[in-house]
């Protein structure tokens, strides 16, 4: 691939913190590589800003490698940027032209408050994985693999939704905000599997009451959250998490 | 929603059915409504249809109010906008349900004005008519009257086109709701969904535009 460089200019979401009035600055960059990731091109625009003694751009970043589900900017209109199946780390800068314009905007969702600049508190999401997110098991020998049989089917199923990193682009890209998309795949990947059948029913009940404790919206199947899902966790999760919840609302103990 | 959805979807399908006896004037010119005006008869005379409209009005309402609540709840998990929303992930009429349902509950308000209302109560425009002995309301003329204006039925149309798109996501989405995660029943509710939507929209515009054509009546 032809590598170039580019001049930009970078339209930030700037806040001071959670109660503060946010506004839009532009900053101007010059000399990216188009072999930079998107988040390298921040790193330069934060290295000029602390010389000019400017506070820097806060975003939320970790693993850069695509599996932390850490980075959470929503780049020119869509949630991680223009790419498809792709976190913002993993987006780089050849999927930009010399002068183009980036808006870059945090999460959008009451759920998610902006803490500072692009960084929200996604907290909410482990709050919501607490509440059923798990499995429990006795301590003492690890059991042998091969000895609980599984479905390959299921198995394939289950491993396509843990895919899911929990970023949240599913709720920054959904109209409603809502959550449904990753409480499905965290819902789906256990009631697949054998170990977690005893907690099943409670499991969604319980995640489910979180999920609308935590301002979330409803879901109405638009299916804007599988378009940006960078692990393309499929929408028809969302129907086995209805049929999941239905089936345990109809059948629970208590 | 989708309960109350599907439930409508149904009480379209006979609705479509019992106006399309409309057309039985074009196989017979002679026929002057007879067979939809007895339908229309046999549909307003029978109690346990009438007891079903009741029904069919409860389901109407929590539709409405369940829609109502739905968007406006929604609209409120998102107190700051984007400066660039995104659009390309989904279809405008899944984005724009509240709008659609709206744009169709006042065609229904118009809608319910022309003929429930007057064949239940006003009686305004309807004159009697009799087969075999038995009079009842001459409802292809009311249909005849109020069709013969051409802003009528372009308000029609365009109610009927919020109707296609409204139905267009509506329909494979009230599965989705109700839990059905087979790829394939899925991949079939789809392709189902657009075609009840279109079959169903293009024999609802077919009535009043025949009307004001000519062709029927």
């Amino acid at each position: 691939m032809e590598h170039y460089n580019m001049n930009l200019t970078v339209k930030v979401w700037r806040q001071k913190n959670s109660r503060a009035q946010g506004n839009f600055e532009n900053y101007s960059v010059k000399n990216i590589s188009s072999e930079m990731s998107f988040l390298e091109m921040i790193d330069v625009l934060n290295e000029e800003l602390i010389v000019e003694g400017k506070e820097p751009i806060a975003f939320d970043h970790d693993c850069r490698e695509g599996i932390c589900g850490q980075c959470s900017m929503y780049i020119n209109g869509k949630p991680h940027g223009p790419w498809q199946a792709n976190t913002t780390c993993q987006l780089h800068m050849r999927a930009f032209k010399d002068g183009d314009t980036i808006v870059v905007e945090p999460w959008r969702s009451a759920a998610f408050p902006v803490i500072k600049d692009l960084m929200v508190d996604r907290s909410a999401f482990d709050r919501i994985v607490q509440a059923g997110g798990f499995i429990s098991v006795n301590t003492g020998n690890a059991v042998d693999g091969n000895s609980l049989p599984i479905n390959k089917d299921a198995a394939d199923a289950s491993f396509a939704a843990a895919m899911c990193i929990g970023c949240g682009a599913c709720v920054a890209a959904c109209k409603n905000s809502s959550a449904m998309l990753f409480l499905s795949a965290k819902v789906a990947h256990l009631a697949l599997l054998p170990q977690g059948e005893p907690e099943r029913k409670s499991r969604v009940m319980n995640m489910v009451a979180q999920m609308d404790k935590e301002g979330f919206g409803a879901c109405t199947n638009t299916g804007a959250c599988e378009a940006t899902c960078p692990k393309e966790i499929s929408i028809s999760n969302i129907a086995r998490l209805n049929h999941e919840y239905l089936r345990a609302s109809l059948t629970a103990e208590k | 929603m989708g309960l109350t959805g599907i439930s409508l979807v149904l009480f379209l399908i006979v609705h479509a059915g019992i106006n399309a006896c409309v057309f039985a004037d074009l196989a017979d010119p002679g026929e002057n409504g007879e067979m939809f005006n007895k339908a229309a008869h046999f549909m307003g005379s029978t109690v346990l249809i009438r007891i079903t409209e009741i029904g069919l009005f409860a389901g109407i309402i929590l539709h409405i109010v369940q829609g109502l609540l739905l968007t406006a709840e929604n609209k409120k998990r998102r107190n700051v906008g984007y400066a660039v929303p995104y659009t390309a992930g989904s279809k405008w009429y899944s984005r724009s349900m509240g709008l659609l349902g709206t744009l169709i509950l006042l065609f229904l308000v118009l809608h319910l004005y022309h003929f429930w209302a007057s064949a239940r109560f006003t009686g305004r425009g309807l004159e009697p008519v009799t087969y075999n002995g038995v009079e009842m309301h001459n409802m292809f003329g009311l249909m005849k009257a109020t069709f013969s204006e051409w802003w009528v039925v372009i308000v029609y149309a365009l109610g009927c086109l919020s109707l296609y798109y409204h139905l267009a996501h509506g329909f494979q989405s009230a599965f989705k709701t109700l839990g059905v995660h087979n790829k394939r029943y899925n991949a079939m509710l789809s392709s189902l969904g657009y075609g009840f939507s279109a079959v169903i929209t293009i024999v609802f515009i077919l009535m009043p535009l025949s009307f004001v054509l000519g062709w029927v009546g």
